[in-house]
């Protein structure tokens, strides 16, 4: 296993070490100490790794993953996970503002609880917080899936496009274009896979809402001028 | 009775309710819609039209017209990119999304750029592989949506733009109309085809320049710092934003002025937010030299730029660079009188038509449909623009010889006056014939 110690390295350091790595690389197994909440750790890793992460990281941690697997022992600063396209990010605390935005794929998760604009943007990723989301989150989600254990914030899923949302608990409010939805038996399958993905043994998907887009807005029309 | 008529005066048009804004009043009553339209700013701004170069005299030496050198090449991007980029032309080109733009319009803006050694630039849609391999210098935009962003591109992208505003519409993000979201470019949008397509005003992930500076930080570590970040702005608070894109730890800022293209905006948008190129060049120059930085952040400046001329205003004024959106489509075909009788039947004319958000562009080039887009030969419009860029260079290069400059770089705003009051305030260059600069002295 390869140790670096972000005191005694630089993110700068760690990152040229991840990204020299090739698909058919053996350093599959790196740990990260002294993370200090440092900025964009592990961001533009492309290789089947798996990457633990001691402590506590800033923004952008992850940022636009492509097949590693990346576990972070702490809290994530802004815009973990941003722009995943593959692999898997698990959050063992909380996550700021942001995550996994516009995001593309790949799996990421929160232990706690994600704060506003979780989802924001995301493009096909599947993301599932155990705790609650903040506000605005899943806005303008395009595609993927938003699984939360919690409750979600106000305006959820505002102006959303092909993104569906699961929400356990309370949902303060839901934004412009964004409805409750019965659930069928695929989005019932599709959800049991992301609980089984993320561990979740003990939650079936009927205890789940499901919220996706009312497609009414998906092309301007002066009628509708009271909704934006 | 006298059977005389009455003598009238002659019909008087208002100069507040012109035709114009009559017919717009009419349109407005008819719909119920706000009018969209494409282009920059028309109505008549401060420009560079407003300054004039004073060439040599007794006291200043010219340069032989065709015998003595007189370069044109510059450097972006050279504050932390471990490659920056070097372009023979200041003269770029601007971004212009596929999807705004047809594929052999894409294709074409490289295929210019590249014949005379200059950077194109994606746009709200990603990068296709045929913009790449057309593009000897291709630079990827970072936009609010993030549409086709992925990292495999930013990595073979030769700098990075990321975009916080256009002059066309400062603080105001996009729409592309269903009638252009054919399957091509639903598929790069990861949106089903024929809806409208919006596009954010803010970044998802970041706000305001402290978050930006960490941004800024991924980027260059996702790209291991080998790519120039630019910051482009929309011309509006050009000092603040200049110096806060440098604090944030941009290579090169980008200030787009109102006259600047857009694909789609809501024409009071286009017309009222936001302030001509011409007025926002100097205060950007300015926030540079406080910081110490002039030069070493590289300035590029869009909106409105036509030929050498204001090529190398804007160069004196202290620019670093310009681009161009506009021009490069008319140098393509964009308004060409040989297509005036299908203008006419979109209800428009050769040189007025601006509806490109509707998809039905005759020259090819603002439009997804298959048939229309095949009747542009991005051969020949490539040629054609090459054949634009390079006049606008050696233009440039014509007055800076006349001003006796080796370098087109080295023209400053001592070889330049203001034909106008206002021109030689926002400019800080001297009226005509006078050394009287308004607010300074």
């Amino acid at each position: 296993m390869h140790v670096v110690d972000l005191e005694q390295q630089s993110v700068r350091d760690l990152n040229a070490a991840l990204h020299r790595l090739t698909p058919d690389t053996n350093e599959t197994l790196w740990q990260v100490t002294n993370s200090g909440g440092k900025h964009a750790i592990g961001a533009g890793v492309d290789a089947p790794i798996d990457i633990v992460i001691k402590g506590n990281v800033g923004y952008y941690c992850a940022g636009m993953n492509k097949q590693a697997s990346i576990t972070i022992h702490g809290n994530a600063g802004q815009g973990v996970a941003e722009n995943m396209m593959s692999g898997r990010v698990h959050v063992m605390g909380d996550a700021s503002q942001s995550a996994g935005a516009t995001g593309r794929g790949g799996l990421l998760i929160v232990e706690g609880d994600a704060a506003a604009r979780c989802g924001i943007s995301m493009k096909g990723i599947d993301i599932i917080v155990k705790g609650s989301i903040g506000a605005m989150s899943a806005f303008m989600a395009q595609a993927g899936n938003l699984v939360v254990l919690g409750d979600a914030g106000e305006a959820l899923g505002d102006s959303i496009y092909e993104a569906t949302v699961f929400v356990r608990g309370k949902v303060k409010s839901l934004g412009a274009d964004c409805i409750e939805k019965p659930m069928s038996a695929d989005d019932k399958t599709r959800l049991s896979g992301i609980l089984a993905g993320a561990g979740v043994e003990t939650v079936s998907p009927e205890d789940f809402r499901m919220y996706a887009s009312a497609r009414r807005l998906y092309n301007f029309h002066i009628d509708n001028l009271s909704s934006y | 009775m006298s059977s005389a008529k009455p003598i009238r005066t002659e019909p008087r048009f208002s100069a507040t309710f012109d035709r114009y804004t009559i017919s717009e009043i009419q349109r407005a009553a008819a719909t119920g819609i706000y009018d969209i339209r494409g282009g920059g700013a028309k109505r008549r701004v401060p420009h560079f039209d407003d300054l004039l170069f004073l060439g040599a005299s007794v006291s200043r030496y010219p340069l032989e017209g065709y015998r003595e050198k007189c370069g044109t090449d510059v450097v972006l991007g050279s504050r932390f990119a471990k490659r920056p980029i070097h372009l023979k032309t200041p003269v770029t080109i601007a971004g212009m999304s596929f999807g705004a733009l047809s594929a052999p319009a894409k294709e074409a803006l490289g295929r210019g750029a590249t014949a005379v050694g200059t950077s194109t630039t994606t746009g709200d849609g990603g990068m296709t592989n045929e913009e790449r391999e057309h593009s000897s210098i291709l630079v990827y935009q970072l936009l609010p949506s993030r549409y086709g962003m992925n990292p495999d591109d930013l990595r073979r992208a030769d700098a990075i733009e990321i975009v916080v505003g256009q002059g066309a519409k400062p603080g105001g993000g996009g729409m592309l109309l269903g009638q252009k979201i054919s399957e091509r470019v639903a598929e790069m949008r990861t949106l089903p085809a024929g809806i409208d397509q919006r596009s954010a005003s803010r970044h998802p992930d970041w706000t305001g320049p402290d978050d930006l500076e960490i941004k800024i930080e991924e980027i260059r570590e996702i790209t291991d710092w080998q790519k120039p970040i630019y910051v482009k702005v929309g011309a509006s608070r050009p000092y603040y934003d200049t110096a806060l894109a440098v604090k944030s730890g941009a290579d090169v800022v980008v200030i787009d002025g109102m006259q600047g293209g857009t694909a789609a905006t809501q024409e009071v948008f286009i017309e009222n937010v936001g302030i001509p190129t011409l007025a926002a060049i100097r205060p950007a120059v300015e926030a540079l030299q406080e910081l110490g930085m002039h030069r070493k952040v590289q300035l590029i400046v869009s909106g409105g730029i036509r030929n050498g001329a204001d090529v190398a205003k804007a160069l004196a004024l202290g620019a670093d660079a310009v681009a161009i959106g506009t021009a490069a489509l008319i140098a393509m075909g964009d308004n060409s009188p040989a297509l005036e009788s299908e203008y006419q039947k979109l209800g428009s004319t050769a040189g007025a038509y601006d509806d490109w958000h509707e998809g039905l562009d005759p020259a090819g080039i603002t439009t997804q449909d298959p048939e229309l887009a095949k009747r542009l030969d991005p051969a020949v419009a490539g040629r054609r623009l090459a054949n634009y860029l390079s006049v606008l260079t050696l233009e440039a290069q014509t007055i800076a010889r006349a001003c006796g400059k080796s370098h087109i770089h080295n023209l400053e705003p001592e070889d330049l006056v203001a034909l106008t009051v206002e021109a030689a305030a926002i400019t800080r260059v001297p009226l005509v014939g006078t050394s009287w600069i308004p607010g300074r002295d």
